[in-house]
């Protein structure tokens, strides 16, 4: 069997999938977010590239390297604000981060 | 040889970025001592800027080979922006000083986001549009966690990192669907696309759908909302003053150019996504506002709110509606900062107090505030002949005219609720003992300067209301042309 666009989108489907899901339904750790997050754009990534190949245009590979670039900078600052969040708070657990309710 | 691509289009946004440079370095060459000196150098350096936008003739122009593209929508908006970040800047500087956090990063960051505000309306393509927004949110990331040392700012830090950087995920994979099944990230392409093909695919529909979301989040409609009470209760007042001013109309912006302008041929499949967008936000904000006791929180529901009303601009699909976004933005702009000012000049002992309790027998303590305050909020709760009003008359024409009938109903049965929180502030001003814990004097010149300039805005708009409207009219003329 080839492997065909269809299945570069379906992994990327799951992946992105998965990723929207570790975000809701993690209860225990912010880390794990920042996972999730960092999953979501590199499924993202594989939609691109994908597509680039498919189409034969060099373009959606151009976004894909923005979009590389941009997801680093994005996980530095998370992970610049978590550990300030956690000096302050001295949990990095996500049923505390309930300070403002409402 | 390939030509040398114009880049005269973005001159404005690229004296920004060199003066947010320039002022990072005179930062950190002079230490946390010149952060007064920055924060006005940031604020010239944002009305320079609008001065330069202003310098535009409103003629669509493409720079970058297509992907920044210059109109007389996003000269409107942009000025909008600047003018915003710019008496933020003013305003917020005598608070950060006072609370010790005046260091000079915080009107670098300002001018850092506002760059990506300016980038984000003139996007002209997925990648441009992803790259100003981008800008845009890692410097609000950072804003939002700016007190380092307190729990809430850090907290409203990471709330608005985590869920930011979901929406732009959701933006991400609806540009990855639209890029490959129209094959190009260029709106105008995209548009050329739809146009011609017989019926929609129904993957540029899936796209348009998660971009659509994506774009919700930024501008806190509901059901994309659960971040805006939090960050703005827990981030710095100015901060606050800033998110609920800038990023506000820039978001707005995107999402009428990426809704008009690419995906104008989809204009049936997102209107019932922006209907249902817009009942939502205008009932939650003017439900969820009543039983809140903290004014950053109010404001919060508020916003929601008001972005239900310009939602139903949209829902119009037509550029009156459009039109009429863009004066109930110029107008809430102007009663959101005038709002925050007071906001911010609200202290005790010299500590700053949020609650609405404080605002109890503030007519009796400080008439002036008092008065300046009962405006903007009878102005936002939409009460003739102030300038609220006007927002939201020409919202409503557009979806009466847009044959949007039960939309227009909602709006205007709505408004009355939330007229009950607004209302109930002038109430505790006006009417009620004012308390032991007495608010103390302002004396913040560049506040009152904000203050009296917005009080005479929302008070005489109905007097000079042409400048505004002939200003809006041109902007969504050249929004639709292209």
């Amino acid at each position: 069997m080839e492997i065909g666009l269809g299945h570069y989108l379906t992994v990327a489907a799951i992946l992105f999938t998965i990723g929207v899901f570790g975000i809701f339904l993690n209860r225990k750790n912010v880390i794990t977010i920042l996972m999730s997050i960092e999953l979501m754009l590199l499924a993202v990534n594989i939609n691109f590239v994908a597509f680039s190949v498919y189409l034969h245009d060099l373009v959606g590979q151009v976004f894909a390297m923005f979009i590389l670039t941009v997801a680093a900078a994005e996980s530095a600052i998370g992970l610049a604000i978590l550990v300030v969040y956690f000096r302050n708070r001295g949990s990095i657990a996500v049923e505390d981060i309930n300070m403002m309710k409402g | 040889m390939a030509e040398f691509p114009s880049i005269l289009p973005a001159a404005p946004e690229i004296f920004l970025a060199c003066s947010a440079l320039a002022l990072l370095l005179l930062g950190v060459f002079r230490g946390d001592g010149a952060t007064r000196l920055v924060s006005h150098l940031a604020a010239a350096s944002l009305l320079v800027t609008a001065i330069l936008v202003l310098g535009h003739s409103g003629a669509r122009t493409y720079a970058f080979d297509g992907l920044f593209v210059v109109d007389g929508f996003g000269v409107f908006m942009k000025t909008l922006v600047l003018i915003g970040a710019a008496a933020v800047v003013m305003v917020g500087q005598g608070y950060a000083a006072r609370q010790r956090m005046d260091h000079f990063e915080l009107p670098v960051l300002i001018v850092l986001s506002t760059v990506g505000m300016m980038m984000m309306i003139s996007a002209s393509d997925l990648i441009a549009l992803y790259m100003g927004l981008e800008t845009q949110s890692l410097a609000l990331y950072v804003l939002a966690a700016f007190r380092r040392d307190t729990q809430t700012s850090t907290e409203a830090g990471l709330k608005y990192f985590v869920l930011g950087a979901l929406s732009s995920g959701l933006l991400l994979f609806g540009a990855s669907l639209v890029y490959g099944f129209t094959g190009t990230t260029n709106f105008e392409k995209i548009a050329a696309v739809l146009t011609n093909a017989p019926r929609a695919d129904i993957g540029i529909v899936i796209g348009m759908v998660f971009m659509a979301a994506g774009l919700a989040f930024k501008v806190a409609a509901v059901p994309f909302h659960m971040w805006a009470p939090d960050v703005y209760e827990g981030s710095p007042t100015p901060v606050t003053a800033f998110f609920a001013a800038a990023p506000k109309v820039a978001a707005v912006a995107l999402l009428l150019r990426v809704l008009v302008d690419p995906f104008g041929g989809l204009t049936d499949q997102w209107r019932q996504i922006v209907t249902f967008m817009a009942v939502v936000s205008m009932i939650l904000g003017a439900v969820g506002a009543i039983q809140q006791t903290n004014i950053k929180r109010l404001m919060a529901y508020g916003s929601i709110g008001h972005i239900g009303y310009i939602l139903l601009g949209l829902a119009a699909g037509s550029e009156l509606g459009v039109r009429g976004i863009l004066v109930y933005l110029a107008i809430y702009l102007v009663m959101t900062v005038g709002t925050f000012a007071v906001i911010l000049s609200m202290r005790h002992q010299g500590r700053p107090v949020e609650s609405l309790a404080h605002f109890a027998g503030l007519s009796r303590t400080h008439p002036m505030m008092a008065l300046v305050m009962a405006l903007f909020m009878f102005s936002m709760a939409g009460v003739p002949p102030l300038a609220g009003f006007f927002g939201k008359l020409y919202v409503f024409l557009a979806a009466i005219q847009g044959h949007l009938y039960g939309l227009a109903v909602i709006g205007v049965l709505t408004s009355v609720v939330a007229a009950f929180y607004y209302l109930r502030i002038v109430k505790l001003m006006y009417f009620d003992e004012a308390p032991v814990e007495v608010i103390d004097r302002q004396d913040d010149g560049i506040v009152t300067i904000v203050l009296v300039g917005c009080g005479v805005f929302t008070a005489l708009f109905f007097i000079f209301p042409v400048p505004i409207l002939t200003g809006a009219a041109t902007a969504a003329a050249s929004l639709f042309a292209g």
